[in-house]
Protein backbone atom coordinates (compact mmCIF):
# COMPACT_ATOMS: atom_id res chain seq x y z
CA UNK A 1 0.00 0.00 0.00
CA UNK A 2 1.28 3.49 -0.95
CA UNK A 3 2.06 5.70 2.34
CA UNK A 4 1.45 9.26 2.77
CA UNK A 5 4.58 11.12 3.07
CA UNK A 6 5.81 13.34 5.95
CA UNK A 7 8.11 16.22 4.19
CA UNK A 8 10.26 18.64 5.92
CA UNK A 9 10.99 21.74 4.12
CA UNK A 10 14.58 24.26 4.54
CA UNK A 11 14.37 27.38 3.68
CA UNK A 12 17.63 28.11 1.94
CA UNK A 13 19.25 31.63 1.39
CA UNK A 14 22.55 32.09 -0.30
CA UNK A 15 23.22 28.70 0.10
CA UNK A 16 22.55 28.72 3.83
CA UNK A 17 19.57 27.54 5.80
CA UNK A 18 17.56 30.22 7.09
CA UNK A 19 14.79 28.20 8.69
CA UNK A 20 16.53 24.99 9.97
CA UNK A 21 16.70 22.62 12.90
CA UNK A 22 18.48 24.41 15.71
CA UNK A 23 20.21 21.31 17.61
CA UNK A 24 23.35 21.69 20.18
CA UNK A 25 24.99 18.72 17.90
CA UNK A 26 25.21 20.24 14.59
CA UNK A 27 28.77 21.20 13.78
CA UNK A 28 27.23 23.67 11.43
CA UNK A 29 23.23 24.45 11.94
CA UNK A 30 23.54 26.46 8.30
CA UNK A 31 24.86 24.11 6.50
CA UNK A 32 21.66 22.75 4.05
CA UNK A 33 23.49 19.40 3.66
CA UNK A 34 24.10 18.90 6.89
CA UNK A 35 19.72 19.02 7.71
CA UNK A 36 19.56 17.35 4.87
CA UNK A 37 21.26 13.96 6.50
CA UNK A 38 20.12 14.65 9.78
CA UNK A 39 16.38 14.33 8.12
CA UNK A 40 17.85 11.64 5.65
CA UNK A 41 18.68 9.53 9.13
CA UNK A 42 15.65 10.08 10.35
CA UNK A 43 13.44 8.90 7.76
CA UNK A 44 12.23 11.52 6.09
CA UNK A 45 10.20 10.68 3.16
CA UNK A 46 11.13 13.24 0.88
CA UNK A 47 12.87 16.29 1.22
CA UNK A 48 12.07 19.93 -0.11
CA UNK A 49 14.50 22.80 -0.23
CA UNK A 50 12.78 26.92 -0.87
CA UNK A 51 16.06 28.50 -2.31
CA UNK A 52 14.47 32.59 -0.89
CA UNK A 53 17.87 33.97 -2.98
CA UNK A 54 16.83 37.01 -3.62
CA UNK A 55 20.40 38.62 -5.37
CA UNK A 56 20.34 37.36 -8.98
CA UNK A 57 24.45 36.90 -8.08
CA UNK A 58 24.03 34.42 -5.55
CA UNK A 59 21.63 31.91 -7.00
CA UNK A 60 24.11 29.31 -8.37
CA UNK A 61 24.40 28.69 -4.75
CA UNK A 62 21.56 26.56 -4.97
CA UNK A 63 23.18 24.13 -7.41
CA UNK A 64 26.02 23.95 -5.37
CA UNK A 65 24.21 22.63 -2.41
CA UNK A 66 21.80 20.36 -4.28
CA UNK A 67 24.97 18.85 -5.85
CA UNK A 68 25.94 17.69 -1.98
CA UNK A 69 23.22 16.86 -0.53
CA UNK A 70 22.69 14.27 -3.91
CA UNK A 71 25.61 12.80 -2.88
CA UNK A 72 25.31 11.88 0.63
CA UNK A 73 21.03 11.76 0.87
CA UNK A 74 19.52 8.60 -1.35
CA UNK A 75 15.77 10.18 -0.82
CA UNK A 76 13.75 11.91 -3.18
CA UNK A 77 14.61 15.97 -3.11
CA UNK A 78 12.86 18.99 -4.71
CA UNK A 79 13.87 22.24 -4.69
CA UNK A 80 11.91 25.28 -5.57
CA UNK A 81 12.10 29.37 -5.40
CA UNK A 82 13.14 31.50 -8.54
CA UNK A 83 12.60 28.77 -11.37
CA UNK A 84 11.88 30.68 -14.33
CA UNK A 85 12.72 28.25 -17.53
CA UNK A 86 13.22 25.09 -19.00
CA UNK A 87 16.79 25.62 -18.67
CA UNK A 88 16.60 26.66 -14.55
CA UNK A 89 14.66 23.14 -14.18
CA UNK A 90 17.53 21.17 -15.85
CA UNK A 91 20.10 22.91 -13.91
CA UNK A 92 18.45 21.62 -11.07
CA UNK A 93 17.71 18.25 -12.38
CA UNK A 94 21.25 17.98 -13.31
CA UNK A 95 22.45 18.81 -10.34
CA UNK A 96 20.41 15.86 -8.54
CA UNK A 97 17.15 17.61 -8.04
CA UNK A 98 14.57 14.90 -8.68
CA UNK A 99 11.54 17.51 -8.89
CA UNK A 100 11.65 20.72 -9.49
CA UNK A 101 8.72 23.38 -8.19
CA UNK A 102 7.52 26.05 -10.34
CA UNK A 103 4.76 29.22 -8.88
CA UNK A 104 5.36 32.46 -10.27
CA UNK A 105 7.06 31.56 -13.64
CA UNK A 106 4.04 29.27 -14.50
CA UNK A 107 1.42 31.78 -13.85
CA UNK A 108 3.15 34.20 -15.94
CA UNK A 109 3.50 31.73 -19.18
CA UNK A 110 1.48 28.37 -18.40
CA UNK A 111 3.36 26.80 -21.20
CA UNK A 112 6.37 26.50 -19.75
CA UNK A 113 4.93 23.60 -17.51
CA UNK A 114 4.04 21.89 -20.80
CA UNK A 115 7.63 22.44 -22.54
CA UNK A 116 9.13 21.68 -19.21
CA UNK A 117 6.80 18.17 -18.41
CA UNK A 118 7.31 16.95 -21.97
CA UNK A 119 11.19 17.68 -21.59
CA UNK A 120 11.73 15.92 -18.09
CA UNK A 121 8.45 14.27 -17.50
CA UNK A 122 5.56 14.77 -15.52
CA UNK A 123 7.18 13.01 -12.62
CA UNK A 124 9.61 15.82 -11.36
CA UNK A 125 7.25 18.88 -12.21
CA UNK A 126 5.63 19.96 -9.22
CA UNK A 127 3.69 23.22 -9.11
CA UNK A 128 3.60 25.21 -6.08
CA UNK A 129 -0.09 26.76 -5.57
CA UNK A 130 0.21 29.36 -2.92
CA UNK A 131 -3.16 30.32 -2.48
CA UNK A 132 -5.54 32.64 -0.47
CA UNK A 133 -9.19 32.83 0.77
CA UNK A 134 -11.45 34.85 -1.25
CA UNK A 135 -15.00 33.74 0.32
CA UNK A 136 -16.53 30.49 1.22
CA UNK A 137 -14.84 27.78 -1.12
CA UNK A 138 -13.29 29.98 -3.53
CA UNK A 139 -9.34 30.43 -3.38
CA UNK A 140 -7.02 32.99 -5.20
CA UNK A 141 -3.71 31.98 -6.56
CA UNK A 142 -0.90 34.63 -5.39
CA UNK A 143 2.89 34.75 -6.62
CA UNK A 144 6.47 36.21 -5.81
CA UNK A 145 5.84 34.24 -1.91
CA UNK A 146 2.61 34.89 -1.26
CA UNK A 147 2.82 39.04 -1.97
CA UNK A 148 1.11 39.36 -5.67
CA UNK A 149 -2.73 38.80 -6.02
CA UNK A 150 -3.51 37.40 -9.49
CA UNK A 151 -6.89 37.28 -9.83
CA UNK A 152 -7.07 33.34 -10.95
CA UNK A 153 -8.97 30.86 -8.80
CA UNK A 154 -6.69 27.94 -7.52
CA UNK A 155 -8.62 25.25 -8.15
CA UNK A 156 -9.31 25.98 -11.64
CA UNK A 157 -5.32 26.87 -11.78
CA UNK A 158 -4.53 23.71 -10.67
CA UNK A 159 -6.95 21.92 -12.86
CA UNK A 160 -4.77 23.78 -15.83
CA UNK A 161 -1.76 22.97 -14.24
CA UNK A 162 -2.64 18.80 -14.32
CA UNK A 163 -4.00 19.36 -17.65
CA UNK A 164 -0.48 21.18 -19.12
CA UNK A 165 1.90 17.78 -17.37
CA UNK A 166 2.34 19.12 -13.97
CA UNK A 167 3.22 15.69 -11.38
CA UNK A 168 2.08 17.17 -8.62
CA UNK A 169 0.67 19.98 -6.75
CA UNK A 170 2.40 21.64 -3.42
CA UNK A 171 -0.51 23.72 -2.06
CA UNK A 172 0.27 26.55 0.34
CA UNK A 173 -2.18 28.23 2.23
CA UNK A 174 -1.28 31.89 2.61
CA UNK A 175 -4.14 32.47 5.53
CA UNK A 176 -2.35 29.49 7.38
CA UNK A 177 1.32 29.55 6.95
CA UNK A 178 3.36 30.83 9.68
CA UNK A 179 0.24 30.74 11.94
CA UNK A 180 0.38 27.08 13.14
CA UNK A 181 -3.36 26.53 13.23
CA UNK A 182 -3.08 23.56 10.91
CA UNK A 183 -3.49 23.44 7.13
CA UNK A 184 -6.58 25.23 5.29
CA UNK A 185 -8.56 21.81 5.21
CA UNK A 186 -11.35 23.21 3.04
CA UNK A 187 -8.59 24.48 0.02
CA UNK A 188 -6.28 21.26 0.06
CA UNK A 189 -10.08 18.84 0.25
CA UNK A 190 -11.43 20.88 -2.86
CA UNK A 191 -8.58 20.58 -4.92
CA UNK A 192 -7.06 17.28 -4.30
CA UNK A 193 -10.37 15.63 -4.41
CA UNK A 194 -10.69 17.90 -8.49
CA UNK A 195 -7.66 16.22 -9.79
CA UNK A 196 -6.12 12.86 -10.35
CA UNK A 197 -2.38 13.74 -9.71
CA UNK A 198 -0.78 14.08 -6.18
CA UNK A 199 -1.43 17.06 -3.30
CA UNK A 200 1.01 18.61 -0.56
CA UNK A 201 -0.39 20.12 2.26
CA UNK A 202 1.41 22.88 3.00
CA UNK A 203 1.01 26.10 5.25
CA UNK A 204 -0.02 26.39 9.11
CA UNK A 205 0.94 23.15 10.91
CA UNK A 206 1.37 23.70 14.54
CA UNK A 207 1.00 19.93 15.76
CA UNK A 208 1.02 16.63 14.72
CA UNK A 209 -3.04 16.47 14.84
CA UNK A 210 -2.64 18.86 11.91
CA UNK A 211 -0.84 16.41 9.65
CA UNK A 212 -3.24 13.98 10.57
CA UNK A 213 -5.95 16.01 9.19
CA UNK A 214 -4.69 16.91 6.43
CA UNK A 215 -4.28 13.48 5.21
CA UNK A 216 -7.65 12.47 6.32
CA UNK A 217 -9.80 15.36 5.84
CA UNK A 218 -7.57 17.02 3.38
CA UNK A 219 -7.24 14.07 1.21
CA UNK A 220 -3.75 15.16 0.76
CA UNK A 221 -1.05 12.32 -0.47
CA UNK A 222 1.97 14.37 1.55
CA UNK A 223 2.09 16.93 4.47
CA UNK A 224 4.72 19.15 4.27
CA UNK A 225 6.45 20.98 7.31
CA UNK A 226 8.84 23.36 8.74
CA UNK A 227 9.20 24.92 11.85
CA UNK A 228 7.30 21.89 13.59
CA UNK A 229 10.48 19.79 13.11
CA UNK A 230 13.40 22.36 12.74
CA UNK A 231 12.58 23.65 16.45
CA UNK A 232 12.96 20.34 17.87
CA UNK A 233 9.84 20.05 19.10
CA UNK A 234 8.77 16.53 17.06
CA UNK A 235 11.04 14.78 15.28
CA UNK A 236 10.01 13.24 11.96
CA UNK A 237 9.26 9.65 14.18
CA UNK A 238 7.04 11.35 15.91
CA UNK A 239 5.44 12.39 13.60
CA UNK A 240 4.65 9.06 11.83
CA UNK A 241 3.95 7.20 14.77
CA UNK A 242 1.30 9.74 15.76
CA UNK A 243 -0.12 9.44 12.17
CA UNK A 244 -0.18 5.91 12.42
CA UNK A 245 -2.30 5.66 15.38
CA UNK A 246 -4.47 7.58 13.81
CA UNK A 247 -5.03 4.78 11.36
CA UNK A 248 -3.09 6.62 8.49
CA UNK A 249 -0.89 4.03 6.72
CA UNK A 250 3.06 6.15 6.95
CA UNK A 251 6.04 4.17 6.67
CA UNK A 252 7.87 3.24 10.09
CA UNK B 1 34.79 -5.12 -12.01
CA UNK B 2 33.51 -2.35 -13.70
CA UNK B 3 30.23 -0.88 -13.78
CA UNK B 4 28.81 0.89 -16.48
CA UNK B 5 25.56 3.32 -15.59
CA UNK B 6 24.49 4.18 -19.04
CA UNK B 7 24.00 7.92 -19.69
CA UNK B 8 21.95 8.81 -22.92
CA UNK B 9 20.55 12.05 -21.69
CA UNK B 10 17.45 11.21 -19.41
CA UNK B 11 17.83 12.67 -16.22
CA UNK B 12 20.17 13.23 -13.39
CA UNK B 13 22.85 10.54 -13.16
CA UNK B 14 24.26 12.00 -10.37
CA UNK B 15 22.41 10.19 -7.43
CA UNK B 16 22.31 6.91 -9.66
CA UNK B 17 25.94 6.88 -9.32
CA UNK B 18 26.63 8.28 -5.72
CA UNK B 19 24.60 5.17 -4.57
CA UNK B 20 26.38 2.82 -6.59
CA UNK B 21 29.63 4.55 -5.16
CA UNK B 22 28.33 4.23 -1.79
CA UNK B 23 27.16 0.44 -2.03
CA UNK B 24 30.45 -0.05 -3.61
CA UNK B 25 32.84 1.31 -0.42
CA UNK B 26 29.98 0.07 2.13
CA UNK B 27 30.06 -3.44 0.41
CA UNK B 28 34.15 -3.75 0.01
CA UNK B 29 33.73 -4.15 -3.39
CA UNK B 30 36.21 -3.91 -5.80
CA UNK B 31 35.51 -1.74 -9.32
CA UNK B 32 34.97 1.81 -10.40
CA UNK B 33 31.61 3.17 -11.44
CA UNK B 34 31.58 4.64 -14.95
CA UNK B 35 28.92 6.66 -16.40
CA UNK B 36 28.78 6.65 -19.81
CA UNK B 37 27.47 7.36 -23.14
CA UNK B 38 30.25 5.21 -25.22
CA UNK B 39 29.22 1.65 -26.16
CA UNK B 40 33.05 0.56 -25.85
CA UNK B 41 32.95 1.00 -22.58
CA UNK B 42 29.80 -0.80 -21.94
CA UNK B 43 31.01 -3.46 -24.09
CA UNK B 44 33.76 -3.67 -21.88
CA UNK B 45 31.84 -3.53 -17.99
CA UNK B 46 31.34 -6.12 -16.06
CA UNK B 47 27.64 -5.15 -15.25
CA UNK B 48 25.18 -2.80 -16.89
CA UNK B 49 22.95 -0.25 -15.43
CA UNK B 50 20.30 1.36 -17.66
CA UNK B 51 18.89 4.20 -15.39
CA UNK B 52 16.00 6.00 -16.97
CA UNK B 53 13.01 8.88 -16.18
CA UNK B 54 10.64 10.74 -18.37
CA UNK B 55 8.43 8.88 -21.36
CA UNK B 56 9.44 5.28 -22.43
CA UNK B 57 9.71 6.64 -26.28
CA UNK B 58 11.54 9.53 -25.65
CA UNK B 59 14.36 7.58 -23.53
CA UNK B 60 14.41 4.81 -26.51
CA UNK B 61 14.89 7.25 -28.64
CA UNK B 62 17.71 8.76 -26.56
CA UNK B 63 19.34 5.43 -26.34
CA UNK B 64 18.87 4.80 -30.36
CA UNK B 65 20.71 8.06 -30.74
CA UNK B 66 24.06 6.73 -29.08
CA UNK B 67 26.29 5.34 -32.03
CA UNK B 68 26.94 1.47 -31.15
CA UNK B 69 24.87 1.18 -27.80
CA UNK B 70 22.38 -0.99 -28.84
CA UNK B 71 24.48 -3.17 -30.67
CA UNK B 72 26.78 -2.96 -27.42
CA UNK B 73 24.23 -3.70 -24.85
CA UNK B 74 22.38 -6.35 -26.90
CA UNK B 75 25.69 -8.38 -27.25
CA UNK B 76 26.73 -7.61 -23.38
CA UNK B 77 22.94 -8.55 -22.32
CA UNK B 78 21.69 -11.27 -24.42
CA UNK B 79 25.34 -13.13 -26.21
CA UNK B 80 27.78 -12.33 -23.32
CA UNK B 81 25.25 -12.84 -20.18
CA UNK B 82 26.74 -10.17 -18.13
CA UNK B 83 24.48 -8.70 -15.28
CA UNK B 84 22.09 -6.14 -16.26
CA UNK B 85 19.99 -3.82 -13.90
CA UNK B 86 17.47 -1.46 -15.62
CA UNK B 87 15.63 1.24 -13.41
CA UNK B 88 12.31 2.42 -13.48
CA UNK B 89 12.20 3.71 -17.80
CA UNK B 90 15.69 1.73 -17.99
CA UNK B 91 13.60 -1.34 -16.62
CA UNK B 92 10.27 -0.75 -18.66
CA UNK B 93 12.22 -0.76 -21.83
CA UNK B 94 13.10 -4.29 -21.72
CA UNK B 95 9.40 -4.99 -22.64
CA UNK B 96 7.87 -5.69 -26.57
CA UNK B 97 6.16 -2.31 -26.43
CA UNK B 98 5.32 0.78 -24.39
CA UNK B 99 1.60 2.46 -24.93
CA UNK B 100 3.13 5.84 -23.73
CA UNK B 101 2.24 8.47 -26.18
CA UNK B 102 1.20 6.44 -29.13
CA UNK B 103 3.71 3.53 -28.08
CA UNK B 104 7.19 2.60 -28.77
CA UNK B 105 9.06 -0.56 -29.29
CA UNK B 106 10.96 -1.86 -26.37
CA UNK B 107 13.87 -4.64 -26.40
CA UNK B 108 11.91 -7.10 -26.35
CA UNK B 109 14.27 -8.90 -23.56
CA UNK B 110 11.23 -10.08 -21.32
CA UNK B 111 7.95 -10.50 -22.72
CA UNK B 112 5.45 -8.21 -21.87
CA UNK B 113 3.94 -4.51 -22.44
CA UNK B 114 3.90 -0.89 -20.32
CA UNK B 115 0.76 0.03 -20.04
CA UNK B 116 -0.69 3.26 -18.13
CA UNK B 117 -1.53 2.74 -14.34
CA UNK B 118 -5.20 2.05 -13.65
CA UNK B 119 -5.94 1.47 -10.14
CA UNK B 120 -9.15 -0.24 -9.20
CA UNK B 121 -10.10 2.17 -6.94
CA UNK B 122 -10.52 5.54 -8.60
CA UNK B 123 -9.44 7.57 -5.48
CA UNK B 124 -5.65 6.58 -6.17
CA UNK B 125 -3.57 9.30 -7.59
CA UNK B 126 -1.88 9.11 -10.96
CA UNK B 127 1.70 9.13 -11.04
CA UNK B 128 1.86 6.47 -7.94
CA UNK B 129 4.42 8.50 -6.00
CA UNK B 130 5.77 7.73 -2.75
CA UNK B 131 7.15 4.76 -0.43
CA UNK B 132 5.25 1.40 -1.11
CA UNK B 133 6.13 -1.80 0.72
CA UNK B 134 7.25 -4.74 -1.78
CA UNK B 135 5.80 -8.00 -1.94
CA UNK B 136 8.81 -10.48 -2.92
CA UNK B 137 7.73 -14.29 -4.79
CA UNK B 138 8.70 -16.96 -3.19
CA UNK B 139 9.11 -15.41 0.35
CA UNK B 140 8.56 -17.73 2.53
CA UNK B 141 9.13 -20.53 0.75
CA UNK B 142 12.18 -22.81 -0.15
CA UNK B 143 15.33 -20.64 0.24
CA UNK B 144 15.95 -20.35 -3.11
CA UNK B 145 12.68 -19.13 -4.10
CA UNK B 146 13.76 -15.64 -3.85
CA UNK B 147 15.92 -13.80 -5.88
CA UNK B 148 19.40 -13.40 -5.18
CA UNK B 149 19.18 -9.46 -5.75
CA UNK B 150 15.91 -9.07 -3.31
CA UNK B 151 17.79 -11.10 -0.31
CA UNK B 152 17.56 -9.63 2.58
CA UNK B 153 14.77 -7.54 1.65
CA UNK B 154 12.19 -8.14 4.30
CA UNK B 155 8.43 -8.26 3.74
CA UNK B 156 7.13 -4.58 4.27
CA UNK B 157 10.39 -2.85 3.08
CA UNK B 158 9.38 -0.01 1.64
CA UNK B 159 11.34 1.71 -1.52
CA UNK B 160 10.73 4.49 -3.76
CA UNK B 161 8.11 4.84 -6.60
CA UNK B 162 7.07 7.51 -9.29
CA UNK B 163 5.26 6.67 -12.86
CA UNK B 164 2.26 6.85 -14.42
CA UNK B 165 3.19 3.32 -16.72
CA UNK B 166 3.50 0.20 -15.29
CA UNK B 167 5.35 -3.03 -16.58
CA UNK B 168 2.55 -6.03 -17.31
CA UNK B 169 5.01 -9.13 -17.57
CA UNK B 170 3.35 -12.33 -20.35
CA UNK B 171 4.65 -14.45 -17.83
CA UNK B 172 4.02 -14.23 -13.92
CA UNK B 173 7.63 -15.87 -13.55
CA UNK B 174 9.05 -13.12 -14.71
CA UNK B 175 7.66 -10.57 -11.88
CA UNK B 176 9.84 -11.03 -9.06
CA UNK B 177 7.92 -8.20 -6.82
CA UNK B 178 5.08 -6.43 -6.55
CA UNK B 179 3.42 -3.66 -4.87
CA UNK B 180 0.32 -3.01 -4.35
CA UNK B 181 -1.63 -0.02 -5.91
CA UNK B 182 -5.37 -0.95 -6.70
CA UNK B 183 -4.29 -4.09 -7.66
CA UNK B 184 -0.73 -5.52 -7.90
CA UNK B 185 1.57 -3.45 -9.87
CA UNK B 186 5.03 -5.31 -11.02
CA UNK B 187 8.05 -3.41 -8.44
CA UNK B 188 10.98 -6.36 -9.72
CA UNK B 189 11.10 -8.08 -12.86
CA UNK B 190 13.90 -10.36 -14.57
CA UNK B 191 15.09 -13.51 -15.89
CA UNK B 192 18.32 -15.07 -16.09
CA UNK B 193 21.23 -12.29 -16.05
CA UNK B 194 18.93 -9.27 -16.15
CA UNK B 195 16.51 -7.91 -13.69
CA UNK B 196 14.75 -4.40 -13.57
CA UNK B 197 13.21 -2.40 -11.05
CA UNK B 198 10.04 0.41 -11.36
CA UNK B 199 11.13 2.05 -8.23
CA UNK B 200 14.48 4.42 -7.52
CA UNK B 201 16.99 1.95 -5.15
CA UNK B 202 19.05 5.11 -5.46
CA UNK B 203 16.21 7.09 -3.82
CA UNK B 204 14.82 4.55 -1.38
CA UNK B 205 17.62 4.85 1.42
CA UNK B 206 19.22 2.41 3.22
CA UNK B 207 16.81 -0.63 1.13
CA UNK B 208 17.76 0.76 -1.77
CA UNK B 209 21.63 0.92 -1.11
CA UNK B 210 20.73 -3.31 0.18
CA UNK B 211 19.31 -3.79 -3.23
CA UNK B 212 22.30 -2.39 -4.86
CA UNK B 213 24.96 -4.37 -2.97
CA UNK B 214 22.91 -7.33 -3.91
CA UNK B 215 23.21 -6.36 -7.56
CA UNK B 216 26.79 -5.49 -7.36
CA UNK B 217 27.42 -9.26 -5.71
CA UNK B 218 25.03 -10.86 -8.25
CA UNK B 219 26.57 -13.91 -10.15
CA UNK B 220 23.32 -15.60 -12.59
Amino acid sequence: MLKARVIPCLDVKDGRVVKGINFVDLRDAGDPVEQARIYDAAGADELCFLDITASSDNRDTIFDVVRRTAEQCFMPLTVGGGVRSVDNVRDLLLSGADKVAINTAAVHRPELVREAAEKFGSQCIVIAVDAKSTGPGRWEVFTHGGREPTGIDAVAWARKMETLGAGEILLTSMDRDGTRQGFDIPATQTIADALSIPVIASGGVGNLDHLVAGIRKGHASAVLAASIFHFGEHTIGDAKAHMAAAGIPVRL
Amino acid sequence: MTTAIIDYGSGNLRSAAKAFERATAEAGLPGPIHVTSSAEVVAAADRIVLPGVGAFGNCRAGLGALPGMWDALEDAVIHKGRPFLGICVGMQLMADRGLEHGGADGFGWIAGEVRPLDPSCSQLKVPHMGWNDLQVNGEGQADDAVHPVLAEISPGDHVYFVHSFGFVCAHAKHRLAHVDYGGPVSAVIGRDNMIGTQFHPEKSQAVGLKFIENFLRWRP
